[in-house]
């Protein structure tokens, strides 16, 4: 037994070609946002989704562009044409295009679902952060707010603020921001307070990190893959709002058009020219269809637990 | 549990004063509105009159302030500013009955048939009755609901005849506009069902009935549904204020005289004095129903007593 040396070199690790295969790393080392990809890319339905909404948007940019028609163009010659190799979507009782509204009311429809879920992910997240980060008493009074705030009948609410502001896309993406951002911020609240009490931002704090940095620089990246699902699932939600404000008269003023002033104007017409309601339906309902299905792709890729 | 109450009933008379004092502060500030400078509207002079000895418009505005909530407290919404001798009460006491019988029909088919699509799915899954409630939350998630009346009212009334267009006066007239208001109720309530009814038959207590001999049916009707059935009626509160909504649209399209199409029409026609009124009337309306959900709830399930 004692006669076994002691020596360094007995320590050493083995030289390269010696060593046994199962330690060797094998893959290339995957990031979080390269592995939700891949998973994402792996779920069908969301692809086929994203698929859609890029065609949507692509026809929403280029259509306007490649033809001579106006949203506004009226033709008294053709109207009410059913749809034709001259009209693909047919025309309105104006004798505007119906293909061409319909591609400006996509622009309307997507500008208003991103913008306001863009602003309302910055707000909630700054308004969250700050609630769960701080707790205590600055918690309780941010978080009343929101509990009253949430009480509020939030459609009634937008229809009071559009009543005020008036009827355009600024005012519309405003009232949107006004009333959805407090589930967000909810949200945000709930993914920080688990946080902030895990080591690494005990870590940081003790090696003398601010506020700010922490937040911003340790808790909110870490809590992005849940944020960015509750704003994905915000986009077809605003845009949702803002077709049926439309609907209902108090949303884009004419003679521009979104999708629901499209299916207000029909109705009237439904009897004898059901195509003019026909397309800017199926635009709606895709846009929605596909934004909800993204959405449940990005929460199963971003978030694995939840899987349901 | 009277601390709960309490508590609940303390938010929801604040959330109520605050949509108060904003209708407050809205007819002051809106452009040509009720209490604005008198020159920027086209407004009859005795409506005018009227307003201003009603509201005390000459008085201090705090003064007006307590006025005006002493007189929403008494139950007075206002007056109409376009239409002479019409009170806001007036026209909810007309409209009312019509959208309280139509919204309450809704409720119960969305109960009847949301409920048991929801448990069939959870015990048979992956068969037909989980795709039909699967293709049902899609169709619920991803056409708006003004699009699928529309449509319905295009199938059922313009294409094949079977069912009328107009109005509210025989049983077959409530069709169109029940399923307008109920599908989208129907597939979350389906979906709600289906995951607590499969959280649920994973617990314990299911495989003790179970090892006792009871016949599957009395295990999942007895056993299972008494603690599934809990999201479901918590999901009664928001449903109201979802049947709201709906029944602007669907009022409006069906030309029901509901008190949905006298709001939407007071849009139409900015009677600010009519909108705020009826928003005062509808946001207490909503705030009331959450109010008496959450209490019942709190009473049927001794889970919630720890919280709050």
């Amino acid at each position: 037994m004692s006669d076994i040396t002691m020596a360094d070199e007995l320590f050493a690790p083995l030289p390269e070609a010696e060593r046994p295969g199962s330690d060797s790393i094998a893959r290339p080392s995957v990031s979080y946002w390269k592995d939700a990809w891949a998973r994402f890319r792996r779920d069908r339905l969301a692809m086929g989704a994203l698929v859609i909404l890029a065609l949507i948007a692509i026809a929403a940019v280029a259509v306007p562009m490649l033809t001579s028609y106006e949203y506004d163009g009226q033709d008294l010659a053709a109207q009410n044409r059913p749809p034709s190799a001259t009209h693909a979507f047919g025309t309105d009782k104006f004798g505007r295009d119906i293909l061409v509204r319909v591609c400006y009311g996509a622009r309307i429809s997507l500008t208003v679902g991103i913008v306001a879920a863009a602003i309302n992910m910055v707000v909630g997240v700054v308004y969250g952060g700050i609630s769960g980060y701080f707790g205590g008493r600055v918690d309780m009074v941010l978080m009343r707010i929101v509990d009253i705030l949430i009480g509020l009948p939030s459609l009634l609410y937008i229809i009071l603020i559009m009543m005020f502001l008036g009827n355009t896309i600024q005012s519309i993406i405003l009232a949107l921001c006004l009333t959805y951002w407090t589930n967000t911020a909810r949200m945000v609240r709930t993914q920080v307070l688990a946080l902030k009490s895990q080591e690494y931002s005990l870590a940081a704090k003790v090696l003398g990190a601010s506020d700010a940095r922490i937040i911003f620089k340790h808790l909110i990246p870490n809590s992005m893959g849940p944020i960015i699902v509750t704003v994905t699932f915000l986009i077809p939600q605003a845009i949702f709002s803002e077709a049926f404000l439309s609907f209902l008269g108090i949303g884009i003023q004419i003679p521009m058009a979104s999708w629901g002033t499209l299916v207000n104007e029909a109705i009237p017409t439904i009897f004898t020219q059901p195509y003019q309601m026909l397309f800017p339906a199926i635009a709606i309902s895709l846009t929605i269809f596909s934004l909800n299905f993204i959405g449940d792709g990005l929460r199963d890729a971003l978030d694995p637990r939840l899987k349901r | 549990m009277p601390r709960y109450i309490l508590k609940r009933l303390f938010a929801g008379i604040l959330t109520l004063l605050v949509l108060v004092t904003l209708t407050f502060a809205l007819m002051h500030a809106i452009p040509g509105g009720p209490f604005s400078a008198a020159d920027e509207r086209n407004v009859p002079q005795s409506v005018l009159d009227k307003i201003a000895a009603k509201y005390e418009l000459d008085k201090p505005i705090a003064e007006q302030y307590f006025a005006y909530l002493a007189r929403i407290a008494s139950g007075d919404l206002g007056i109409s500013f376009k239409q002479e001798d019409t009170t806001v009460n007036e026209l909810v006491k007309q409209g009312f009955p019509v959208s309280a019988r139509l919204g309450l029909v809704a409720v119960i088919v969305a109960l009847l048939f949301g409920i048991p699509l929801g448990i069939a799915s959870a015990v048979k899954r992956g068969k037909w009755a989980d795709w039909a409630s699967m293709i049902l939350a899609t169709i619920g998630i991803s056409i708006p609901s003004f699009v699928l009346t529309v449509l319905l009212m295009y199938l059922f009334s313009v294409k094949l005849r079977w069912l009328p267009v107009f109005g509210l006066s025989s049983w077959k007239h409530y069709i169109l506009p029940v399923t307008g208001l109920a599908v989208a109720p129907i597939s979350y309530i389906a979906r709600l069902m289906r995951s607590s009814m499969l959280e649920v038959m994973r617990q314990e207590y299911i495989v003790t009935a179970r090892s006792k001999g009871l016949a599957e049916s009395a295990v999942i009707l007895k056993h299972a549904l008494k603690n599934a059935i809990m999201p479901v009626l918590t999901y009664l509160g928001p449903l109201v204020a979802a049947l709201l909504t709906g029944s602007f649209i669907v009022e409006r399209i069906f030309a029901i005289p509901g008190i949905g199409r006298y709001y939407v029409s007071s849009i139409g026609d900015r009677d600010y004095s009519v909108i705020l009124g009826m928003t005062v009337f509808f946001g207490a309306f909503i705030i009331v129903s959450n109010l008496i959900v959450d209490v019942l709830c709190a009473l049927i399930d001794p889970r919630m007593k720890m919280e709050g």
